[in-house]
């Protein structure tokens, strides 16, 4: 299964789609192809219904945490010190904006292809957490894109069902991400260390013990 | 009797229309309940006896097997999979393993692979024994052929027990090869056992497959069509059962089982009949492979002595590996950023997928049905709620 | 209480004699009948104790009963995670006295392996009085056998009348105990202070950690 020739497959038969080949550096050798929100949905129509493809079975739909990374780098710049122009060392920091990745995994059941591997990624992590839900294509997306909204907070726009699926419907967060903090609670480990440490000083100072 | 068929028929029973109100009953099936195998909720609209809509609820065994594992090593995580489908605690190692192995690019010498296929398919025929015992106490057996499912239950698990230590959660694999190598006299004992499940299967299908209670109670129930199937995902026996012609020991080529030579049941109803006719049949050739792997089972190393055990950091990059597990396809999708512990750590869980055509099978049918239709799904909730 | 050379007296005449208490305890310790009760993993290792092989028959627990309001003991068998948490103290109140708790394997007792878990209770006991524990992951279906005659030799030295009367005999002491609810984080309340009390992490003068329990 040749993803370049796939790809072309579809960026010449879906007009408009703005797709990427993402290299997999693992000896799995698994590469991806990452989709643009708006036309996620004819891709995939395509891949499902196109002769040559038809790939009917999505196999596995999961989500990702890419929380914002900040990089320091040292640069050197050219600026004005006691009047004369020196080259000088600065620390610049740029940030990438974190985002919530979601990877599917096709498999061809009549031609006995695959897996094809899918991307979208959303803007951001707050606001902008809108993904076009493939579930009109797949109904086997259902019950997971359920799951990734239940535990990371992407919305599935057009999912026919979006509610939380393993967490009760009360839970706020989304406990899958990165930075979710678990509730505070008392942990008796006969040799404590680290967190459990610090959270057992922070309890004793609080007010003892019960 | 009415016949409702499918969520087309379903506006003259429209539960918010204020005539029908009164007369549907809204009841919770489980999470304690003697036949939802494990802590499994299904919210019952019914008129009468049928069942107008189906909502199951999820997550009353959600374990968050999936963060741990981001915070433990692989080889942390390995036992921790033994416990997702509890059923099968060896299949889901080997699927781990293989996902890792995929990952990594690490090879499996000859004899391990043989191991693990002998290991697995053991494991396979007594989950599908049992879990036709589950099926037959759910629609009233009582307990007899269950009863009979564990003997044969209880001698693999002896024979794992003096392979790896443990009855379940035997945390069998590694990354290359398997932990243990037999002990002495262990695959004499091995081919007693497999030769004396013929017999086994003999007496089971005697007193099941012709049964009239058993036939009445589940044919033409709970049909499955073919695209449906493939659309939602469905794998394993229960794709099988509708037609579906996909069995992933032989399309992905996975380990050895290219040597064997095993047919693949297939039905063509797709009702539970066929699900339950299909995992009959799968044991027969469960057993005819045993037979072929502990023939020709070579000596040599059981795991590859090039793989790190300690200090284990696969390159950057990310894998899904699966195998045929006995409920479906069993698929971990892995991503690594080079760290002793994986950055995200994926289960695809067959019994989840295989349930989101639970209320289609289930509409129009009477809740006795339900029960049944629930049981040949073939559901672990470790598996479904990870 | 009878003297014992003429209790044996006695009864070779065919005159049996007992105590009310002794009647009572055998009665209600030779037919404790277990709640349906499996949540996961070491729920399949309670059904291999009632089969053939291990046999939990014999000991009395004939039938497991799906209703709570016919059963006298509640094994929880496996990990209760917070969802779950309600439904198990509900089903406990709904148990008619004498009721007892066994708490088998390691995720009853205290959480087990999944002990980091967001959506796991760390431990039944937090919720509802626990008689006994098995450590295991799964224990074999001997360490259930041997939990299950435990408790039939504590409900034989039960005594009926006295500061150390069950509590079912006790005005006093509560059989209901209340059901947490879904907080938006957490269970609220996180554990019932009535039944259980945090064990300590202590921390010595000197600085070095030491840990000890309460």
């Amino acid at each position: 299964m040749n993803l370049e020739a796939i790809e072309s497959e579809i960026e010449a038969n879906v007009p408009g789609c703005r797709l990427v080949l993402i290299a997999n550096p693992s000896p799995s050798g698994q590469h991806s192809l990452l989709l643009d929100a708006g036309h996620a949905m004819a891709v995939a129509i395509y891949l499902r219904d196109a002769a040559s493809l038809r790939f009917d079975f999505c196999s596995n739909v999961t989500g990702i945490d890419w929380p914002a990374k900040e990089l320091s780098e040292k640069v050197k710049v050219k600026k004005l010190v006691d009047g004369v122009e020196q080259e000088v060392e600065e620390v610049r920091k740029t940030t990438t904006p974190g985002s919530l990745e979601v990877v599917y995994h096709l498999f061809s059941i009549e031609k006995k292809l695959g897996p094809l591997v899918l991307r979208m990624s959303t803007g951001d992590r707050d606001a902008n957490v809108h993904l076009p839900s493939l579930t009109p294509v797949w109904r086997s997306a259902e019950l997971q894109e359920r799951e990734i909204f239940d535990l990371f907070g992407v919305v599935f726009d057009g999912h026919p069902d979006l509610r939380r699926l393993l967490m009760w419907d009360e839970f706020q967060d989304h406990p899958m991400r990165r930075d979710y903090v678990d509730p505070d609670d008392y942990e008796y480990e006969p040799t404590a260390h680290d967190e459990v440490l610090r959270r057992a000083n922070q309890h004793l100072s609080e007010g003892g013990g019960r | 009797m009415i016949t409702v068929a499918g969520p087309t028929a379903q506006s003259e029973l429209d539960p918010l229309s204020e005539t029908s109100k009164e007369q549907l009953l809204e009841i919770a099936m489980g999470p304690q309940h003697p036949s939802t195998h494990g802590v499994f909720r299904m919210n019952v609209v019914l008129d009468g006896e049928h069942v107008v809509r189906l909502k199951p609820v999820f997550g009353y065994l959600h374990r968050n097997h999936e963060k741990i594992a981001e915070s433990e090593t692989y080889l942390g995580s390995m036992p921790y999979t033994d416990r997702l489908d509890y059923m099968c605690p060896i299949t889901n190692n080997w699927a781990y393993a293989l996902a890792v192995e995929k990952l990594a690019g690490i090879q499996v010498p000859e004899r391990a692979e043989y191991l693990r296929v002998i290991v697995g398919e053991l494991t396979r025929l007594q989950n599908h024994a049992c879990l036709i015992g589950f099926l037959m106490q759910d629609m009233g057996a009582s307990g007899t052929p269950l009863m009979y499912a564990f003997r044969e239950r209880e001698k693999i698990l002896d024979l794992f027990e003096s392979l790896t230590g443990a009855r379940m959660m035997c945390n069998y694999m590694r990354f290359g090869g398997c932990r243990a190598d037999l002990p002495a006299g262990w695959l004499d004992r091995a081919k007693i056992v497999v030769a004396g499940f013929p017999g086994f299967l003999d007496e089971y299908e005697q007193l099941l497959v012709g049964n009239e209670i058993l036939m009445d109670r589940t044919q033409e129930v709970g049909v499955l069509s073919r695209q449906l199937a493939v659309s939602a995902g469905i794998s394993g026996p229960m794709a099988r059962a509708s037609g579906v012609d996909y069995d992933i020991r032989k399309v992905d080529h996975y380990s050895i089982y290219d040597r064997f030579a095993f047919r693949v049941p297939l039905g063509s109803h797709g009702d539970v009949y066929d699900r339950f006719m299909v995992r009959l049949l799968e044991m027969r050739e469960s057993v005819g492979i045993l037979e072929q792997a502990m023939r020709d089972i070579p000596a040599g190393p059981i795991v590859d002595p090039k793989t790190k055990i300690r200090g284990f950091r696969p390159k950057p990059g990310e894998a899904y590996g699966r195998i045929e597990s006995p409920k479906g396809e069993l698929g971990f999708y892995l991503i690594s950023d080079g760290s002793p512990n994986p950055y995200r750590y994926r289960v695809r869980p067959p019994s989840l997928i295989n349930l989101t055509v639970l209320e289609d099978l289930c509409v129009g049918r009477n809740v006795a049905d339900v029960v049944a239709i629930l049981g040949s799904i073939d559901i672990v909730l470790g598996e479904v709620d990870r | 209480m009878v003297d014992e050379k003429l209790k044996n007296e006695l009864s070779k005449q065919g005159i049996f004699t007992t105590t009310l208490e002794q009647l009572y305890n055998w009665g209600r310790s030779s037919s404790l009948w277990p709640l349906n009760f499996g949540l996961a993993c070491c729920a399949i290792e309670m059904i291999a104790t009632t089969m053939a092989r291990y046999d939990m028959a014999r000991f009395g627990a004939e039938v497991f009963r799906p209703s709570p309001r016919q059963a006298d003991l509640m094994i929880v068998a496996g990990t209760v995670t917070k969802k779950m948490a309600p439904q198990v103290v509900r089903l406990y109140n709904q148990m008619p006295e004498p009721k007892y708790v066994i708490s088998m394997g390691a995720c009853a007792i205290s959480g087990g392996p999944f002990k980091q878990g967001y959506n796991v209770l760390k431990g039944i006991d937090r919720y509802i009085p626990v008689d006994l524990y098995i450590p295991g992951c799964p224990p074999r279906p001997e360490a259930l056998l041997d939990a299950f005659m435990e408790l039939q030799k504590r409900i034989d030295r039960q005594q009926l009348t006295g500061a150390n009367r069950p509590r079912h005999l006790n005005a006093d002491e509560p059989s209901e105990f209340p059901v947490p609810r879904f907080g938006a984080h957490d269970l609220e309340p996180a554990n019932n202070p009535n039944v259980w009390k945090a064990p300590l992490v202590q921390i010595s003068q000197t600085g070095t950690d030491e840990s000890g329990s309460h």
